[in-house]
């Protein structure tokens, strides 16, 4: 299986790695959720985070998220006005590995995103990315840079 | 009259790439009349087949989900700005 849709590498600073590990844990016990933003060259994100969006979570469940449309619109703006556009969106896992979910597969809304998952099962929060299309998954590398 | 329709990325390719076109209408209803007709490509992904709202997507009028003012017979004025969004949800 060709696993060449997994590229590119997720490219987050460490203040954004922070900043979604931190909005994971202040969601506990829900599950939380935001939005990346990035450029977006010829309909592909080159990896390159500009700026992660926390959002609420409009299902309030511990086992489900949508991101609150309102919070969504807000981060389209955002990320629009700065010459970028919304690459990916990320959402926790209280009790499960940092691995796409049946539900998370069948409801990946843009093969181009990518989609960042945060476990919180265990003591030490683990973050790991993914392509999900036509109900594959291929996960991307990520590095975390000092910017 | 006119309004300005943004559209995320997903949809693009069904826009000939354009994130913002004008579209015609009295009505959200009618403006995506108006910009199908233009963009066959969008149709399946507005409206479902009894006519209401895909529940894949939000539409915002301006600030205000149009869910919660009169769906696809919400008014729009000129220079309304209409911003369609998928919907992002998972488990």
């Amino acid at each position: 299986m060709s696993t060449r849709f997994a590229t590119p590498t997720l490219r987050l600073s460490v203040e954004q790695y922070q900043r979604i590990v931190a909005h994971c844990y202040d969601g506990l016990p829900d599950e939380a959720c935001g939005l990346l933003a990035g450029p977006m060259p010829a309909g592909e994100p080159t990896g390159y985070v500009s700026a992660v969006y926390p959002c609420r979570n409009a299902d309030a469940s511990a086992r489900t998220y949508t991101v609150d449309s309102r919070d969504l619109l807000h981060a389209m703006r955002a990320a629009e006005a700065s010459g970028n556009e919304l690459v990916g969106v990320w959402h926790s896992h209280t009790h499960t590995d940092a691995y796409p979910s049946d539900t998370d597969v069948r409801q990946a809304v843009d093969p181009a995103w990518i989609y960042v998952l945060v476990s919180l099962k265990d003591g030490e929060p683990v973050l790991r990315a993914y392509r999900i299309r036509d109900g594959r998954i291929a996960e991307t590398q990520v590095v975390l840079e000092r910017r | 009259m006119p309004v300005e329709v943004r559209l995320p990325t997903l949809l693009r390719p069904h826009t000939d790439g354009a994130a913002t076109v004008t579209a015609e209408g009295a009505t959200v209803g009618e403006v995506f009349s108006d910009l199908t007709s233009r963009y066959p490509g969008l149709a399946d992904q507005l409206v479902d087949a009894d006519g209401n709202l895909h529940r894949f997507v939000n539409v915002y009028c301006n600030d205000d989900d149009i869910r919660y003012l009169d769906q696809l017979d919400t008014k729009v004025d000129n220079g309304d700005v209409i911003s369609i969004l998928p919907a992002v949800a998972g488990g």
